[in-house]
């Protein structure tokens, strides 16, 4: 029977969330195919990876997934592009399902072109809807990070479709009958060159990606030292401070600090976006705060008339005046 | 240990508060628009000119194009890559990922029948106007070639490749035998602005003009079209430094001053 396979993302057994947005997103066009949810988890073949597996499909069957299908092989134990991307091939050639998702995180986009190449077949990147009831297909896809968005047709046997991450919201939908099997895909030695062979894990801490507050400076602020002031007031919001491309391309903050469609995409309670224009790249890595708050002496820029809320002025001013204000009521 | 690198880049327009899309609603309105790479590229070209610099040996830039992104090979060239291959397609506007893939496939082939393997090729993560995430590693499958993409970090030796990959929790590295293909991303270096000489000698730099044949793929555009505006007002809390009181009023509301 046919079916839409679900590309699972995980770190040696860790599932991500992103996993569970292809999982939502799969739900609908399953069901207007009225085909199952097939969940696809590459991993090892020991006696550990069986019971990380079983989590995983525990999880997957919350999500819909009604069958959930492990490909097992000792080079799946850790990730790899070339190796995960040819075991989904070869159970794809098996299964032939209608369609493969994948969320488009930079694993669900990796694994899905190696998919495609290897089959020869179309893929479609970072889908936000998608009609499968329409013949040729129909998508709707992001272009530009966000800033423009593509309709487009998709002519193929199997629709590889990536979903834009965080387009879709996780949510439940339980299968009490989940069944599970495994399937053990024939791989190369070989294939082990891209499967990764070390890690360096950081301090944990509050990063762009996690932090409450984000103070964002740009070309604005002036210099390196301009970032002084920044850096203050995020410290009394146990926030992280944020730049544009402005600011790293003339080499005054880490290109770690750079929020934007080629740097960080943030989604903070507040973005104070100080002495920045927001242009389109910018405001796409920005643009998921929940309130943003511009600083910028011209009432006419992009970043302001967007903005929720603004300070028109002189930011190496209002900054200052902002710490002070805050220490003064404590 | 001469190498020889190539490095791919798209020429994609430069918009700035906005995107305007063309009255038949198929691409970019570039009307008074300049024309740029993604800044993954910019890296991944002076990666290539960083490692030649170090290593000695040829880099050599390639793109798919009309025959204007010439522009970009050119300042590829002032930068300090030494060759510029141009391959071009009679509608080479707009071409899916991958007929795109498929025909600079055949263009690396064609050059490195004459000029050797390409120990290294560089790509983009992902390029900055469709975004389609894939055309490298098409491209490396169809050389039989190992790709990582997402790296922000590569040291070549005499018989592999150790590339870094940033993920959350912190980076992974991946141990490449030569010859490879990886993706860049922005940030594994500060790309340098040409210089006086740079730019003069660009001029003069020869393009190599390879034409393109290569199906259409299974992937078609209907339109572009621009995100509904997210409709807000902006709410003006004041004005210099006397405005403190009132952005502090706001971060009490919404619960961050802990
Ligand atoms: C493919 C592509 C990808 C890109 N990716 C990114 C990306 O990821 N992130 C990114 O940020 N950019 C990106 N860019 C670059 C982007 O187009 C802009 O060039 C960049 O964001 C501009 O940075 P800026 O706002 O700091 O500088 P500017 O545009 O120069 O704006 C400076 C602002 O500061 C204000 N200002 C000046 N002095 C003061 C003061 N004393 N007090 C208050 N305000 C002041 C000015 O009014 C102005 O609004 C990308 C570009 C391309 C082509
Ligand atoms: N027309 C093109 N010419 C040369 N390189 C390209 C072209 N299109 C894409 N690429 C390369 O492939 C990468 C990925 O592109 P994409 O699959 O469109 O996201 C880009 O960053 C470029 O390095």
């Amino acid at each position: 029977m046919s079916a839409v396979i679900v590309i699972i993302e995980h770190d040696r057994g860790e599932l991500a969330s992103a996993s569970l947005e292809a999982l939502s997103a799969a739900r609908p066009v399953a069901t207007q195919l009225g085909v199952p949810v097939v969940a696809a988890v590459c991993g090892g073949s020991d006696a550990t990876a069986n019971d990380t597996a079983g989590a995983i499909a525990a999880t997957c069957a919350r999500y819909g997934a009604s069958e959930v299908v492990s490909l097992m092989h000792p080079l799946l134990a850790d990730y790899g592009p070339e190796a995960w991307g040819e075991a989904i091939a070869q159970f794809v050639a098996q299964r032939r399902p209608a369609a493969v998702l994948a969320c488009g995180t930079d694993r669900g986009n990796e694994v899905m072109a190696h998919v495609a190449a290897i089959l020869d077949a179309p893929m479609v990147a970072n889908c936000l809807t998608i009609n499968p009831a329409a013949e040729p297909w129909a998508m709707t896809r992001v272009q530009w990070g966000g800033s423009l968005l593509e309709d487009s047709t998709l002519a193929a046997p199997v629709k590889l479709l990536t979903v834009g991450h965080h387009a879709v919201d996780a949510s439940s939908a339980p299968v009490a009958a989940a069944t599970s099997s495994v399937f053990e895909p024939v791989l190369d030695a070989s294939l082990a060159r891209t499967v990764v062979a070390d890690r360096v894990v950081r301090e944990a801490g509050v990063t762009l990606t996690t932090a409450r507050v984000v103070v964002g400076g740009g070309r604005g602020v002036g210099s390196p030292e301009g970032f002084g002031i920044l850096e203050e007031l995020a410290a009394e919001l146990n926030g992280k401070v944020g730049c544009s491309r402005a600011v790293t391309n003339n080499g005054w903050r880490n290109h770690t600090d750079q929020v934007g469609q080629t740097g960080t995409r943030i989604a903070p309670d507040i973005y104070m976006a100080c002495g920045i224009s927001g242009a389109i790249q910018h405001w796409v890595g920005a643009m998921a705060s929940k309130n943003i708050l511009a600083i910028n002496t011209d009432r006419e820029a992009n970043m302001v008339t967007k903005a929720d809320y603004a300070v028109i002025g002189d930011l190496h001013k209002v900054i200052p005046a902002i710490t002070a204000e805050i220490r003064r009521r404590r | 240990m001469a190498l020889n690198i190539a490095v791919c880049v798209k020429r994609v327009p430069a918009p700035g508060s906005r995107i305007n899309v063309t009255a038949d609603l198929q691409s970019v309105d570039t009307a008074n628009l300049g024309f740029t790479t993604s800044p993954h590229e910019e890296c991944a070209v002076e990666e290539a000119v960083r490692l030649i610099e170090a290593h000695g040996g040829t880099a050599t830039v390639i793109t798919l194009g009309p025959s204007e992104a010439e522009e970009q090979l050119r300042y590829a060239a002032s930068v300090g890559i030494e060759k510029c291959v141009l391959v071009t397609a009679a509608d080479g506007l707009n071409w899916d990922p991958q007929r795109t893939a498929a025909a600079l496939a055949d263009a690396v082939k064609t050059v490195e029948a004459r000029d050797g393997i390409f120990d290294l090729i560089l790509f983009g993560n992902e390029s900055a106007d469709s975004g389609s995430f894939q055309v490298g590693v098409r491209v490396a499958r169809a050389l039989g070639r190992p790709i990582v993409n997402g790296i922000k970090g590569v040291e070549v030796a005499e018989d592999s490749i150790t590339i870094r990959r940033p993920i959350d929790a912190g980076f992974e590295v991946y141990r490449l035998p030569r010859p490879a293909v990886i993706g860049v991303k922005e940030g594994i270096n500060l790309p340098r602005y040409p210089t006086m000489k740079g730019r003069l000698a660009s001029k003069k730099a020869a393009v190599e003009v390879i034409a393109a044949a290569a199906e259409p793929g299974g992937q078609t555009r209907v339109q572009l079209h621009r995100p509904p505006d997210k409709a807000s007002t902006t709410v003006i809390l004041g004005t210099g430094p006397e405005a403190a009181p009132a952005v502090v009023d706001l971060l009490a509301e919404l619960g961050l001053l802990v």
